[in-house]
């Protein structure tokens, strides 16, 4: 059966061949009778599939759902039927002709979003006028054009999307756009905040992935705040990168603007959950200032030209070292046509022995290794032991404090423009956009430990 | 359905506490929080009103339609949360960590905005809440989904709804139920119905019990200032359940009278908690012609009739206000003319230090109102509003002692934020202060009055008084058309206050990060099983033995009950001798401080068994618990001996031929009384005088 036309949706065996002989169908309004007299008035609702098939879900007439088994139904009636309509009430965008132009490049994401009853997820809504439903407080900002490039949850984000992404930017740039934000899940956010700054260099304006931790389906989100703090960066601010704004502390206070090559989801699902790390980030956002926190950043300038250089080789992978790590793994990739790896080392970048002749073999066989630490704060250095001079003589290539994700993303896209080693290696170890820094300040790496009389102090004193 | 708890404990406060605003945290219980700070305005009903308008004060409740059912709210005896692993009522009262949040109104399944979610976004609040690392993790911060549901809270719940005859819902589906107020730093309650179509013995007929759902409970409020709201979080994500009535109570004494029976019977399976803020209940009313009104949070049953009665009578003025309204021929909102000015500079010099700008920053300077979070955007504004032809209405009396200018006052404390009291001014019953009515003059034709107009003024943060003028309009809307929905809070004097709209089903919807649960059969028989008998099967039972029924609902209450079945079972106590034992005996000692629940439950047991061959014992009781206290991991036959009150040697009678030695003898009184020095606990006293008898009457045996 067509899944869109499915008048049944998400019920499966006995509990849908028990509404089917009852002739009821999903939102159908209905009086609902159990074994024990207790009368359910409300509606039919669809059914998760990953759920049983004993179950009927009723939404009552007090907003509450049960589910009755199907073995206890006594009689259903159908007093009626409304198909419901999950919508957010939408208004037009209005236009103000003197306030800057902000394109908002859809990806999927919890920006704005609504509820699925096939699998009881949210799912992403999008459009100016929804979003000006929502959040109406982008109309005083800016004029807002948006672009629903895919609908896809951040983990689904691959290839494909990057190009179809950086070109989008270049054509919107191309289109006179004061700034560039870009809605994405925060899963993957930092991937695409990376590989987006290989693809797009030298941006004239700001471009902005933004997302939200807590869904735009609940009072709580952080989710408008984060859009309207994304917004004004792009509308207003004066850095022209790829950055991510997302909180800066867990409270409704400010965003932090971080670089797209040195940023990392760090909690799994705290709000401030974002950090620059090995760096301090660029900025703070607020509803209505910003504060300039790096040294240095491109400024925004709208004669400069934008290169679009979408390409990316997905052969590529990152292996998070582990003592004990099996060669076999090493071999296996190489068999299997992968043409870069990433390797997490440990400390200062360093692997055991017994994977040295697999790695020798595979760069041998044409496969470029690059090292990065799992420590993800400071630099490979494998000057240092002769674990890490070992590796340098097979051929490994250090990138010094890149993060390990920000080196996959970079290797898939040097790699998608050259297969020569040294040229690998020159294009990998010279950065384009902060993803290697030369010095790490003494700030940039602030992992705070609680319990400390201090920490505790600070912590009573200032909101989270 | 909206949970009672929010300002529940609040409102426990005596009166004069709750109007002291500044009680330091310190000198407060550890379960309370901080007292509400509005009470009752003193607009008074007398003098302006419409002569002969039908005031009303007592009225007679079937004959207004008067309609009343409850909402019990009961916290749940677990271990640990419903949603985290936090342990359950570790409440604290200093904190170790702030987060400032906002709330925003989102959407319902069915694609509407929920009215009082509107409302709540209105009223702009900055909400904090306080952290302590003892009872709360990142889940209540909502910085964390929730863990799986804690299935003993599950359990307690089935437990509760089948004790009060409910069919058990056989796939629990957890709702989320918004609440905008930032009493859950999610937005909305997680809650699920666990329990339907019950019902309990009441007066002869029966209470139906709509539906029994098992929630979260949420934060404690500490205070609520202008725009700024703060929570404390410890109680927040405990389990409780919510038992919804039917409106079936008829009379304000009913409604007191269910309160307790629901209590008891919740409490009657000792899984339940007791104490401070453990129980908590809504109480809905209307009349006929009215609507439904939440009063939200009464903390205890006595203080139900005197609310309740003040509601209906309330829902009866308001509908005579409606009346009066369209007698004037306003019927319809757009009929309204209601409009406002500002008269800041027009009221500079006033001798009353509301209306100035310096004495109102001085009130904020020394009420630490700080721009940005208690405070408003904008410069000091004082605004004026005028009410074309509605001369009459502010005076008309609404609750006993109130009048319409309350209503008003109620919406612009809330919604737009402005608490400095007295809240509003109003025309008619303007204060009185040197230049008072000339400056009320001054007003008035400032605002081009006619004599048949009526003028309200407003103060505070400009934007705030714009919200305020707007909000007066729609409380008159409102009265065009009687009795608006709302949840109002309770006050021990028995008045209310707005609180806010109250919600409909629009603000529910499913949480996606919760699976549903299976209720099985074999589960709900289980839990059936072990069920304690209902409440008014023991009460009957006790009755019949001579207890009196105070003592009964005690035990019941208080989870006596098990216990005294236990040793009028097993153990061989007389059913009255149990109850007294343990209704009276052991709740006196444990008043004078002798720790007698620190004993195990064995203990009484084996001294009632003991008892049963050695009656005697029963005598020496007040001595022998307060043994068993002091040393409560001794079997009782031990602690027994040590206090010598093992059975006596055959020739007991000596001791009590010795007590009746003298010169000269002492007399019979003094001689009982020595002889059961000695002999207290082992021989019965009957026994004791039966002996001075036979000495007396120059036997021996």
């Amino acid at each position: 059966m067509n899944e869109a036309r499915d008048e049944l949706k998400g019920y499966k065996g006995r509990a849908r061949a028990a509404l089917a002989e009852r002739e009821v169908r999903v939102w159908s309004e209905v009086r609902l009778t159990n074994d024990a007299g207790s009368v359910f008035e409300g509606v039919i609702l669809p059914r998760s599939e990953t759920l049983d098939d004993l179950h009927v879900v009723i939404k009552m007439r007090n907003g509450y759902n049960i589910g009755v088994h199907v073995e206890r139904i006594a009689a259903i009636e159908e007093l009626g039927y409304k198909e419901a309509v999950y919508k957010i009430p939408e208004k037009e965008f209005p236009v103000r002709p003197h306030l800057p132009r902000v394109t908002l490049l859809g990806t999927g994401g919890t920006i704005a979003s609504r509820l699925d009853y096939r699998t009881g997820a949210v799912i992403p809504a999008f459009t100016p006028g929804e979003l000006y439903g929502a959040v109406p407080e982008l109309a005083d900002l800016c004029n807002l054009t948006t672009k629903k490039l895919f609908g896809v949850f951040s983990e689904n984000m691959a290839r494909d999307n990057y190009i179809a992404l950086a070109q989008a930017i270049g054509e919107e740039i191309a289109a006179g756009a004061d700034g560039i934000v870009v809605g994405h899940g925060t899963d993957t956010m930092g991937h695409t905040a990376a590989i987006l700054s290989f693809m797009v260099q030298d941006p004239p304006v700001p471009i902005v992935l933004v997302g939200s931790q807590r869904s735009s389906d609940r009072p709580s989100s952080d989710a408008a705040l984060n859009l309207i703090h994304a917004v004004r960066t792009a509308a207003y601010g004066d850095i022209a990168e790829v950055m991510i704004a997302m909180f800066g502390p867990t409270s409704d206070r400010y965003g932090l603007l971080h670089r797209g090559t040195r940023c990392r989801k760090m909690h799994s699902s705290y709000r401030s959950t974002f950090r620059t790390i090995g760096d301090i980030p660029l900025a703070t956002v607020s509803r209505d200032s910003f504060t300039y926190l790096a040294a240095s950043y491109r400024r925004r300038d709208p004669s400069r030209q934008v290169r679009i250089d979408p390409v990316y080789d997905d052969r590529t992978t990152i292996l998070y070292y582990y003592p004990g790590m099996r060669p076999d793994l090493v071999e296996a990739l190489v068999e299997k046509g992968y043409r870069g790896i990433v390797i997490a080392g440990t400390g200062l970048g360093h692997v055991n022995k017994p994977l040295y002749p697999a790695l020798r073999r595979a760069i041998e066989a044409g496969v470029h290794v690059v090292m990065t630490v799992q420590t993800l704060w400071g630099y490979a250095q494998m000057y240092v032991y002769d674990t890490g001079r070992d590796l340098l003589e097979l051929g490994i290539i250090p990138l010094d404090n890149m993060l390990p994700e920000t080196a996959l993303m970079k290797l898939s896209w040097v790699l998608a423009h050259t297969g020569d080693r040294a040229e690998v290696a020159r294009m990998m170890r010279t950065p384009v956009a902060g993803e290697i820094t030369d010095r790490e300040p003494h700030n940039g790496y602030l992992i705070m430990q609680g319990g400390l009389p201090e920490i505790e102090e600070w912590i009573k004193s200032h909101w989270k | 359905m909206a949970a009672g708890e929010r300002r529940g404990e609040g409102a426990s406060r005596s009166r004069k506490v709750r109007r002291s605003t500044r009680v330091p945290e310190s000198a407060r219980q550890p379960d309370e929080i901080r007292p509400r700070r509005t009470s009752r305005l003193g607009f008074s009903g007398s003098g302006a009103g419409p002569k002969g308008a039908g005031v009303s004060q007592s009225i007679d409740y079937a004959e207004v339609g008067f309609i009343c059912g409850l909402e019990v709210h009961q916290q749940l005896l677990t271990d640990i949360k419903m949603f985290c692993r936090c342990p359950a009522r570790r409440y604290t009262t200093t904190h170790d960590g702030e987060v400032l949040r906002h709330m925003r109104p989102t959407l319902s399944e069915l694609g509407e905005y929920d009215g009082t979610a509107l409302m709540e976004f209105k009223t702009k609040k900055n909400i904090i809440y306080l952290l302590h690392e003892d009872n709360v993790c990142t889940y209540e911060m909502d910085d964390t989904p929730p863990f799986l549901v804690n299935q003993q809270a599950v359990d307690v719940a089935i437990e509760q709804c089948l004790m009060l005859g409910c069919d058990i819902v056989d796939e629990v589906h957890i709702a989320r139920k918004q609440y905008l107020d930032g009493s859950i730093p999610t937005g909305f309650q997680r809650t699920a119905i666990v329990g339907v179509n019950g019902r309990l013995p009441f007066r002869g007929r029966w209470l139906s019990i709509t539906q029994v759902s098992v929630e979260e409970d949420s934060c404690r409020e500490v205070s609520d200032r202008g725009h700024l709201i703060v929570w404390r979080t410890d109680r927040l994500g405990m389990p409780l359940i919510e038992t919804v009535t039917g409106p079936d109570l008829r009379t304000p004494d009913e409604v007191a009278e269910a309160i307790l029976l629901v209590g008891r019977v919740c409490r009657s399976t000792g899984h339940v908690r007791v104490g401070i803020g453990a129980s908590r209940q809504d109480v809905n009313v209307s009349v006929r012609g009215g609507r439904r009104v939440e009063i939200k949070g009464v903390p205890k049953a006595s203080w139900a009739p005197a609310l309740v009665h003040g509601e209906a009578v309330r829902q009866v003025n308001l509908l005579r206000l409606r009346g009066e309204l369209h007698r004037r021929g306003v019927r319809r909102a757009a009929e309204l003319n209601i409009d406002s000015a500002e008269i800041t500079d027009l009221v500079a010099g006033s001798a009353l230090d509301v209306l100035r700008r310096e004495a109102w920053e001085r009130w904020a300077t020394a009420e630490n109102r700080r721009p940005g979070f208690e405070l408003g955007n904008g410069p000091f504004a004082v605004r004026a509003v005028r009410l074309r032809s509605l001369a009459g209405t502010l005076s008309w009396p609404t609750q006993p002692e109130l009048t319409f200018a309350a209503e008003l006052a109620g919406r612009v404390r809330v919604i737009a934020g402005l608490d400095q009291r007295p809240i509003l001014l109003h025309s008619e019953k303007w204060p009185d202060y040197d230049g008072s009515l000339a400056e009320l003059r001054r007003i008035r034709r400032r605002l081009h009055c006619e004599a048949d107009d009526a003028v309200v003024v407003v103060w505070g943060p400009e934007e705030d008084t714009v919200t305020a003028a707007a909000e007066i309009r729609l409380r008159f809307a409102d009265a065009l058309d009687g009795v608006p929905n709302e949840t109002r809070q309770p006050f021990p004097d028995g008045s209310t206050d707005f609180e806010r709209i109250l919600p409909g089903p629009d603000r529910m919807y499913p949480d996606t990060d919760s699976p549903p649960t299976r209720v099985t059969r074999e589960r709900v028989a289980r839990l059936r099983a072990a069920l304690p008998p209902p409440p008014w099967e023991r009460e009957a039972r006790y009755a019949a033995a001579g207890v009196p029924a105070p003592v009964a609902h005690y035990l019941i209450r208080r989870g006596g009950a098990a216990l005294v079945d236990r040793l009028a079972g097993a153990c061989g106590a007389g059913l009255r001798a149990a109850c007294f034992f343990v209704g009276e005996r052991l709740k006196g000692l444990r008043r004078a401080g002798v720790a007698v629940d620190e004993v195990p439950r064995e203990r009484w047991c084996e001294l009632f068994t003991l008892a049963a061959a050695h009656p005697a014992l029963l005598q020496a009781l007040d001595r022998l618990v307060r043994a068993i206290a002091a040393t409560p991991h001794c079997p009782v036959a031990e602690t027994v001996e040590a206090l010598g009150l093992t059975a006596p040697s055959a020739d007991w009678e000596t001791s009590v031929a010795a007590a009746t030695a003298g010169n000269p003898p002492p007399g019979r009184r003094a001689a009982m009384a020595r002889a059961m020095e000695r002999l207290r606990g082992r021989v019965p006293a009957a026994a004791v005088a039966a002996a001075l008898d036979r000495l007396a009457a120059g036997g021996g045996r």
